[in-house]
This record gives structure tokens, C-alpha cells and sequence, in this order.
């Protein structure tokens, strides 16, 4: 389990990130390595012009954030994290207007490495709009 | 021998052109990012702002704000050496109000992106290189900095569908 104070920590950290709260992103869940954001569409995030499809690096955006929240909600990170790769495979256009969620498994820790994956959906959950990898650093171990 | 066109007109003509295709997406517009150009080299340009921070406690930049720029840096890059030779020959004309309807951008299909080192409360700067170009693919590498142009920050490699000529 997470020690419920280093969560709140964690919860407070993610959720005062400038950038993060600028796009409107919320933290839904975050435990124990898997963590949940979403974000609302908006026109200041279109990257089609032509459809008002999001940008992919919006998506990034959604996706960095969520992946690191999952890091640092792994019982075995004791403090921050930051992203060493990320790579994001978009598999379709994500629906005009509508939000996107996505969710991070952070599932293999070692002593200086995070393993994470994700996945992002609009409303249409059966579907991912995109999917990532990363490799996040671990703080905070002897 | 045909004369060569001024200066004036030719770069008033791409700068036109360049315009019409960064303005044209509110994402880059909101991001603050422009472009530099040299002859057909563009250079992005992130003007540091608060809102791109992604931890306040160093602070850093947020690592999906450098790779939201990163992929507009090759998306911008890979249409602007798509368009270029129609921006040249004036076959695509850019009306300065606006009005012209703009070529579709490439599709990114995957975008991976690897840090450096913590992106600095300060200016960032991004060139790509389109590895290879093809009639439907394309592959491109995009390399990000802020002080000194050797010292990476970013670097990212991604694969982007082609737009179909209309």
C-alpha cells in the first residue's frame, strides 16, 4: 500500500502543476502505481483547424502528466519523478468537443527506473485515441 | 533570361505562406510557438510563460509542452517542405486576409520522444529533419534546445501520414 500522506503530497503536487491546470486537466484516481486524468475539450487545443480535432501534443501533454502521476503514486517512488522517454502511438482522431481520459499503469519499478503505460479514450471508451510508453526516473532510493 | 524576382516579393511571398500555416492552428497559437525562417530552414521558437511550467519546485518545463512542441516543429517542418515548391512557383497563393483555404496537415502516427535534460524557465528552440518523405510516409527527427545549440534538451523522432493532394 501507499502511505496515505505521501499520496495527498502526490495528489497536491500534480494538481498545482501550472501547465496541467491551464488545460483544465483533473485527477480522478491516483494509487498504488495507476493513476486516471481527465481533460475537457477546448478550441485553444485544436490542431486540425479544418475538423477541431486536438492536437497530438495536447494528448502528449495529458499523457506526460498522467504517467508521471502514476510514478509518483508507486509505493516504491518516494518523491518526484521526471519523464526520461515517452512515446505515444495515436491510433485515431480523438471527437470533436468531447473529453479525453486517460490512464497510467505505472507496473515495473527498479531502483533508478519507472516502466509506465497509458491509455487515453474520448467517450467512446471501447476505442483509444492513443496509447504510450515511457521510462520515468525513480527518486528518493538508497 | 528571365529576370529574377526581387527580394521583396520572394520573401513576402513565403513569409505569407509560413503564416498562413502556423496561424492556422489555435494549438501553436496558444503554446505561443512561432518560426524563424532562413531561406526554407524554419527554426521553432517557445517564448518561456508560466503556464508551461511542469514543476513549479525546479522549475521545469512541462515534458508534454516539450513534446507538443517537438511535434509541431515536424508537422510545420514536413508541410512546409511539401508546399514549398507550390509556394515558389505561386501555384498555392496566400491571400493576407486569410481567405485562402489551407492544405491539409500530416497525421502523426507516433511520436517518441527522449529527454535530455530539464527544459530551463527560459526560450526553447527546435529544428527538424525530414529522414525520408515519401508519397504516404514520412520520418522525421527533431532536435531541442535552449541556451546552447549543442546541448540538446529534447530530442524526438516520429512517423507521419502524407495529406492527399487535392
Amino acid at each position: 500500500m501507499t502511505d496515505p500522506d505521501k499520496l495527498k503530497l502526490a495528489r497536491q503536487f500534480i494538481e498545482a502543476i501550472p501547465h496541467s491546470r491551464d488545460l483544465g486537466m483533473q485527477l480522478t484516481e491516483m494509487n498504488d502505481g495507476v493513476a486516471v486524468i481527465t481533460m475537457p475539450y477546448d478550441e485553444k487545443l485544436i490542431g486540425d483547424p479544418e475538423t477541431g480535432v486536438i492536437s497530438g501534443g495536447a494528448v502528449s501533454a495529458l499523457m506526460d502528466t498522467c504517467c508521471g502521476a502514476a510514478v509518483m503514486s508507486h509505493p516504491k517512488n518516494l518523491a518526484g519523478t521526471a519523464t526520461l522517454d515517452l512515446r505515444i502511438d495515436y491510433m485515431r482522431a480523438a471527437k470533436p468537443g468531447q473529453q479525453i481520459t486517460t490512464r497510467a499503469t505505472c507496473y515495473h519499478v527498479t531502483r533508478s527506473v519507472a516502466f509506465v503505460r497509458a491509455t487515453a479514450y474520448d467517450e467512446d471508451a471501447e476505442n483509444p485515441v492513443a496509447t504510450a510508453t515511457g521510462a520515468f526516473t525513480v527518486e528518493g532510493s538508497a | 533570361m528571365k529576370r529574377p524576382e526581387p527580394v521583396q516579393v520572394v520573401k513576402q511571398r513565403r513569409d505569407a505562406a509560413l503564416r498562413a500555416l502556423v496561424d492556422g492552428v489555435p494549438y501553436i497559437q496558444y503554446l505561443g510557438v512561432t518560426f524563424d525562417r532562413r531561406g526554407d530552414e524554419l527554426t521553432g521558437v517557445l517564448p518561456f510563460d508560466e503556464k508551461l511550467i511542469g514543476n513549479p519546485l525546479l522549475p521545469a518545463l512541462h515534458g508534454g509542452v516539450t513534446a507538443a512542441f517537438m511535434e509541431m516543429t515536424a508537422v510545420i517542418t514536413l508541410s512546409w517542405s511539401y508546399l514549398w515548391e507550390d509556394i515558389e512557383s505561386g501555384s498555392l497563393d496566400f491571400d493576407p486576409s486569410g481567405g485562402t483555404r489551407m492544405p491539409r496537415l500530416p497525421k502523426t502516427v507516433d511520436f517518441s520522444v527522449d529527454y535530455l535534460r530539464s527544459g530551463l524557465p527560459r526560450d526553447a528552440y527546435s529544428r527538424a529533419r525530414i529522414n525520408r518523405s515519401g508519397r504516404r510516409y514520412a520520418s522525421v527527427h527533431v532536435e531541442g534546445w535552449q541556451d546552447n545549440r549543442d546541448r540538446l534538451f529534447a530530442q524526438a523522432t516520429g512517423h507521419f501520414v502524407m495529406p492527399q493532394r487535392r
